[in-house]
């Protein structure tokens, strides 16, 4: 037995509905119309985290190019643009450049451990003259309090309180290694960090994704994620920057040593060596046979760190013999 | 009883227009964050300006056009206490600025005894002096005819200014890193091309009576690795981790 639908007086046409209320509201369409609601709830909650990002960042900013794409126009747009923020997030006058590497340099750092008596000043110069942010005390060198006899970074301590040097210690400041066979750049999913040719691993902020597979890759523990955006009173900021070094980082981004290269570039000594109170530190172009560099890597008997892995660090450690 | 949407030939059409809205609604979910994903990942190309650049950069590139601009290492400013030392007599002028006098002052008055170099009345003289150079005698480095300057150990004068020759007498291998900038700290430019740079003398660090380096307290301690934010680090024995942050 079957009902007849009402129908449509045949003499006017029947009222234009949406197609999926024309057979009237049932079941089946509440049913339906509230899975569509809510799986456009679900959509809209999917995207917001990129309507906020949206938000904080301008639109050019959002859709920048690569740093090895950007035209020496856009980078000097860009640069203003970074002062700008600077001068509106911190409150501090800062000029930021964009220091190319020198032909004919390649940077090596040795480090005489016979003389480093484990003070942390590096780290401490580090600290300030990289902006890192102030609570979390950042900083892109670990001092390693070291057992004498034993080469394993792994069992370094950094908590050490001193007074310093232990004489059963030695301390080993280990930063980024500026590696030739970077494994960091090699897990680097989307080319945000890469070798530039003066030999310094350098790390683009804003292409950076925060995936932190670098972090995880680095056999040296170099690399330094920014969990907060970083948090520096307007008379501590360093206002000599550069685009690739010193620049306040945006939070949730990686980043590491370069050797100072807004200094480094430009003929200067890194921060972490004018700090050193011993001279344990030696820095200079391996480029140039006359380099107190070189004399290190010729006079001394020079060691890199877990050199089974065959990252080829441009970083070496000696004793004095 | 009929229900009102069986064959209804309407229907599968209908159903499509849903599924399809859905569907839809998705691809564009899944393009919209892919497209954005895949604009960051997009592996840039190599710049042009990764080449050497030719010009403009002979002084660092050329070594031997530029060899005779290049001030020689020697030529690089050192840091040498240039003066006379002046000992703390304890009393204070009228400005109330502690008076200090030379050596000489004292020592110009009395005829130089080596045996009393020793003594707890030697010492007493020398205000705040303390002595951990090994087993040296006064006169080993200090000239008894003239104690503003020093001696060398074949009886040559030198100048207090001149102090690491005297140095250099014991400690050679020390002397030789010096010389080739591998021993003492400096400030300023590793490239000599673009500017100085400032090397420590050996009395700028090392006290010359107690020449050894002094125990320090380090600075900028680390957070604590277990209050501070992620994971807590495992302990790995009783060493500790390396995983400071």
């Amino acid at each position: 037995m079957a009902t007849e639908l009402p129908q449509a007086p045949a003499d006017r046409p029947a009222p234009r509905r949406l197609p999926v209320l024309q057979g009237g509201v049932t079941r089946r369409t509440t049913v339906k119309a509230l899975g569509a609601t809510l799986g456009l709830a679900a959509f809209a909650r999917a995207i917001a985290p990129l309507t906020e990002w949206a938000r904080d960042i301008p639109v050019d900013r959002f859709l920048q190019r690569h740093y090895r794409e950007l035209t020496p126009e856009a980078m000097q747009t860009l640069l203003r643009q970074l002062e700008q923020e600077t001068r509106e997030q911190y409150g501090a006058e800062v000029h930021i450049e964009d220091v190319k590497p020198t032909p004919g340099v390649a940077f090596g750092y040795a480090l005489n451990l016979s003389v480093c008596n484990g003070c942390r000043r590096c780290a401490e110069a580090c600290h300030i003259e990289n902006n890192h942010d102030r609570a979390s005390q950042e900083s892109y060198i670990r001092v390693l309090e070291m057992s004498k006899g034993s080469m394993d970074m792994e069992r370094g301590r950094v908590d050490y309180a001193g007074p310093n040097p232990d004489p059963d210690k030695f301390y080993m400041p280990v930063q980024c290694q500026q590696c030739d066979d970077a494994p960091c750049v090699k897990v680097c999913p989307v080319e945000a960090t890469w070798k530039e040719s003066d030999g310094i691993v350098v790390v683009d902020y804003d292409w950076c994704i925060g995936c932190r597979y670098c972090e995880a890759a680095c056999p040296y523990h170099a690399r330094r994620f920014n969990w907060t955006k970083p948090q520096v009173p307007a008379a501590e900021v360093n206002p000599d920057q550069a685009y690739l070094s010193n620049r306040i980082r945006p939070q949730g981004v990686v980043e590491k040593c370069h050797f100072c290269l807004h200094r480094t570039r430009k003929g200067r000594l890194p921060a972490c060596l004018e700090a050193c109170p011993t001279g344990a530190r030696v820095f200079g172009n391996l480029l140039d046979p006359d380099s107190e560099i070189r004399r290190v890597l010729a006079d001394k008997r020079v060691y890199v760190l877990k050199e089974e892995l065959g990252t080829r660090p441009r970083f070496f450690y000696f004793f004095d013999v | 009883m009929r229900l009102p949407f069986t064959n209804d030939p309407s229907r599968p059409r209908r159903r499509r227009l849903v599924l399809g809205a859905l569907a839809a609604a998705g691809l564009v979910a899944a393009f919209g964050a892919g497209s954005w994903a895949a604009a960051r990942a997009q592996a840039p190309t190599p710049a042009p300006d990764e080449a050497p650049a030719p010009a403009g950069t002979a002084d660092h590139a050329g070594a031997s056009g530029a060899e005779a601009d290049r001030p020689r290492p020697g030529e690089v400013r050192r840091l040498a206490p240039a003066y006379v030392p002046r000992v703390d007599t304890g009393l204070v002028d009228r400005a109330g600025a502690p008076v200090l006098v030379s050596c000489g002052t004292c020592h110009a008055t009395r005829p130089p005894d080596p045996g009393r170099c020793a003594t707890d009345d030697a010492m007493a003289m020398h205000r705040g002096l303390v002595f951990a150079h090994g087993e040296r005698s006064c006169l080993a480095c200090h000239d008894p005819g003239d104690y503003d300057r020093l001696r060398l150990a074949h009886g040559e004068p030198v100048p207090f200014a001149e102090a690491p020759r005297l140095c250099a007498q014991c400690h050679g291998p020390q002397q030789r890193d010096w010389e080739r900038g591998l021993h003492g700290g400096m400030n300023g430019f590793w490239d000599a091309a673009r500017g100085g740079r400032e090397r420590h003398a050996c009395t700028s660090c090392h006290d010359p009576h107690a020449p050894a380096y002094p125990l320090v307290t380090p600075v900028f301690h680390p957070p604590d690795p277990l209050a501070g934010r992620g994971r807590p680090i495992p302990a790995r024995g009783a060493e500790g981790g390396a995983h400071g942050h």
